[in-house]
């Protein structure tokens, strides 16, 4: 199956998400926007600070946007948890919607305001003199003679909702982002393209349409008018359809990253010939995979000890890898969660240089490293603020010209290239063998192991049927085999489904006899 | 035409000592102003730019509210009640006629017996029922969204939309200021006809001294938010109150005598 073929195949269910949380947003900011503009048009003293707070709000970028409504309806979820006892999902759907909502309204408030300002005083009048009450004139007057003006206020925010719905793929909800996010990462750009052009399709089309209703309105084309809520209808109709069947099911998550995609792949894989139905929230931050397990909108995924440790559990002293897991299982536990299996293989955070050029330097460790002030660091967008990057600095005290942060993809290219000299790499990552990095050693142990280990929450422990399908993959995956994996992605260019199948065969191959 | 019919003598609108100020403490658009005109009368208010005419008529239907002083029509105080209601049983022909301009001339004609709740097979009737009385063809027209119309044939659409839920009183801002000399001429005369014909009480603002005296069973002359004098043609042209009100005059005089002296030759 080519790449094209793959994201068709996945077409309906990511549009069908994206068309979803894209009109509950429109619709949404429409709802709230137009309300807000015709009683801002009333009172001036309202307009300014509202428009200036909607101007505001647009200038967060999106990505941020969108992340900050995780912790925040995380927090209202837990407090409604505690006062109601009713908690919902802040991941995916609902933080998506409130900021999408958000980006919609300022197009939609500001020519609302502008239009209702600008009506001829004389036809207000007139409004009034033929005996029409306020609410009269608004509905009857005003609103009329102000909708093209809005209309196009809501195209605006339409193809600007289309676009930035694509970056809710990381707080967990699909849209036609997850083939970008996910090309990104994989090196696929078949997959970064597609999402792109099904995004500017759908932009077009969603614009063109309600261009035909705003013509309908100015023009009182009835036949316009129809044609436009029957296209509307047509598409959004399409588009939701192959939602509707769907079960939730096990949700897998996974983080942003080839090596998480493959076993998230194997996850669903192993699930489904238990005769379980999957659902994948994939491209989720580090730490938002771990909230979301912890509060039960993923059921599953693989997270790695050392990071529990540092990130987590906030520890920086290194007990030895036997005693930390130990401790991990103990605080998993805790919190309802547990280690349902040991992977077998350890995905680091290592330092790498260009194998040529840590031969040259004769560099082979951090110490030497440390040996060397000057040289340029980078890092992936967390490797800096995490615990591990401080430990590191107070054991080696390492002296860098410049860091700089970089998209996984492009960090690896960036020290191929000699943009930087030394990058923080994963050891499982097929992208260090593709490139010939030399991993530097850590004598003084001041990185803690990260023994992939996949998490689940405690209530699965009972499910015979769910244990029965992750059963096997205890110690199942042995680091060589995940490096194949991944390099299979990064240098062969190959889906992560195709890496998943490769490696489950691996791992179902009896052991042959007499070994 | 038909003679106006003579007053019943019945007060149906009464200005009582109104003043207004559009800003607290600011300069007053009219003071102290007390009118009471007469029901089926034909009143016209006139005087220069700024004279607070229109608001003077804005009173009458709580387009403009009253600083102080009180507005009665038939007796009863209008500040009492509801002034959506309250328009809705006078008619107002606005300055540049004010129609909606997404409406067409039909949905305008409608609008204020739809507010009302009128059945819509009434309202069609009195739609094609209006446009024939404002002389304008119901077939031609009553489909035409007002951008297609001339000057003067907004004008009737005004007229007939003011005139559509049945008002005993009918109120004219400047109807005909826009107006090239001869559509003003027919709409004058048109109006007044309707004035006989439905037995309104009509007011009407103008700066046309011409006009008024051609139309009017009484006059009302203003200047500075007072007013000047007030009586018939002939009161005025025969008594003039002062000299601003004789100067008023003058225009007319002076075009009827080089007209009777043109057509005379």
């Amino acid at each position: 199956m080519t790449s094209f073929h793959e994201a068709l195949a996945l077409l309906p269910d990511y549009l069908g998400q994206h068309v979803l949380l894209t009109i509950a947003a429109l619709g949404l900011g429409i709802g709230v926007s137009l309300p807000l503009g015709i009683v801002a048009a009333r009172c001036s003293r309202l307009a300014a600070p509202l428009l200036a707070l909607a101007a505001i709000v647009q200038t967060i970028p999106g990505l941020a946007l969108l992340a900050l409504f995780y912790p925040l309806l995380l927090a209202l979820s837990l407090l409604s948890q505690d006062l109601l006892g009713v908690s919902f999902r802040a991941l995916g759907f609902l933080p998506a919607l409130a900021a999408l909502t958000l980006y919609a309204m300022l197009p939609i408030l500001r020519n609302t305001v502008t239009a209702l300002h600008g009506l001829d005083r004389a036809v207000l009048t007139a409004a009034k003199g033929v005996g029409m009450t306020p609410r009269q004139s608004l509905l009857l007057v005003e609103l009329p003679l102000a909708a093209p003006v809005i209309v196009a206020g809501v195209r605006t925010s339409a193809v600007w909702v289309v676009g930035t719905a694509t970056l809710s793929t990381p707080i967990g909800q699909t849209s036609l982002g997850n083939y970008i996010f996910t090309g990104l990462q994989t090196e696929n750009w078949v997959f970064v393209l597609f999402g792109c052009v099904a995004a500017a399709l759908l932009a077009l089309v969603l614009d063109q349409l309600l261009a035909l209703a705003g013509a309908g309105l100015a023009l009182r084309s009835r036949p316009r008018m129809i044609a436009s809520v029957v296209g509307l209808v047509l598409v959004i109709g399409a588009s939701l359809l192959p939602l509707g069947h769907k079960e939730r099911g096990v949700v897998i998550g996974a983080k942003n990253f080839g090596e998480q995609y493959i076993l998230a792949e194997l996850l669903a894989d192993r699930l489904h010939r238990r005769g379980l139905s999957t659902s994948t929230k994939s491209n989720l931050g580090s730490s938002i995979a771990f909230s979301a397990l912890s509060a039960g909108e993923i059921d599953l995924y693989v997270d790695y000890s050392g990071t529990l440790w540092t990130s987590q559990m906030h520890r920086t002293d290194m007990p030895g890898r036997e005693k930390m897991l130990a401790e991990i299982s103990r605080w998993l536990n805790q919190r309802g969660l547990a280690v349902a299996a040991r992977l077998g293989f350890e995905n680091a955070y290592v330092l790498a240089m260009r194998a040529d050029r840590a031969r040259a330097l004769h560099i082979a460790s951090l110490s030497d490293l440390a040996a060397h002030p000057g040289m340029k660091m980078g890092g992936d967008f967390e490797v800096f603020s995490r615990p591990e990057w401080k430990s590191v600095e107070r054991a080696y005290g390492p002296d860098f010209a410049v860091k700089r942060q970089y998209q996984p993809e492009f960090l690896y290219r960036a020290v191929d290239s000699g943009d930087v000299d030394v990058i923080s790499a994963f050891s499982s990552d097929g992208r260090v063998a593709k490139y010939g990095l030399t991993l530097l050693a850590d004598p003084k142990g001041a990185l803690p192991p990260y023994d992939a280990l996949l998490l689940v929450s405690q209530k699965h422990l009972h499910d015979a049927r769910f244990m029965a399908a992750i059963a096997s993959l205890n110690g199942a995956i042995a680091l060589p085999v995940m490096q194949a994996a991944n390099l299979q992605l990064d240098r062969d260019s190959k889906t992560p489904a195709e890496a998943a199948r490769w490696l489950a065969e691996r791992i179902d191959r009896p052991v042959p006899a007499g070994h | 035409m038909a003679r106006p019919k003579k007053p019943r003598g019945r007060r149906v609108i009464e200005i009582l000592d109104v003043s207004k100020r559009y800003a607290a403490g600011g300069h007053a658009a009219i003071h102290g102003l007390s009118l009471t005109i007469q029901a089926r009368e034909f009143l016209a208010l006139i005087g220069p730019s700024g004279c607070g005419k229109t608001t003077t008529l804005g009173l009458i239907n709580r387009l403009v509210e009253p600083s102080s002083g009180t507005v009665r029509i038939g007796g009863a105080d209008i500040a009492l009640k509801d002034p959506a209601s309250l328009r809705r049983s006078i008619g107002y022909v606005f300055q540049e006629a004010g129609l909606f301009p997404h409406m067409t001339v039909a949905e305008n004609i409608a609008v204020t017996p739809r507010l009302l709740a009128w059945e819509a097979a009434k309202i069609a009737a009195r739609v094609t029922e209006l446009l024939s009385l404002v002389r304008l063809e119901p077939g031609q027209f009553a489909a035409r969204m007002p951008h297609e119309l001339s000057g003067g044939q907004r004008q009737r659409v005004a007229l007939a939309r003011a005139l559509a839920a049945r008002p005993p009183i009918l109120l004219l801002d400047e109807p005909f200021g826009a107006l090239d000399p001869l559509s003003r001429d027919e709409i004058a005369q048109d109006v007044k006809r309707i004035h006989v014909e439905l037995g309104l009480t009509t007011v009407m603002v103008t700066h046309d001294m011409t006009e008024a005296l051609l139309l009017a069973d009484r006059i009302a002359v203003m200047r500075e938010g007072r007013l000047v004098q007030v009586g018939t043609p002939k009161d005025l042209v025969a008594h003039p109150a002062d000299d601003f009100v004789a100067s008023m005059l003058e225009t007319p005089r002076r075009r009827a005598a080089a007209l009777a002296a043109a057509l005379a030759t």
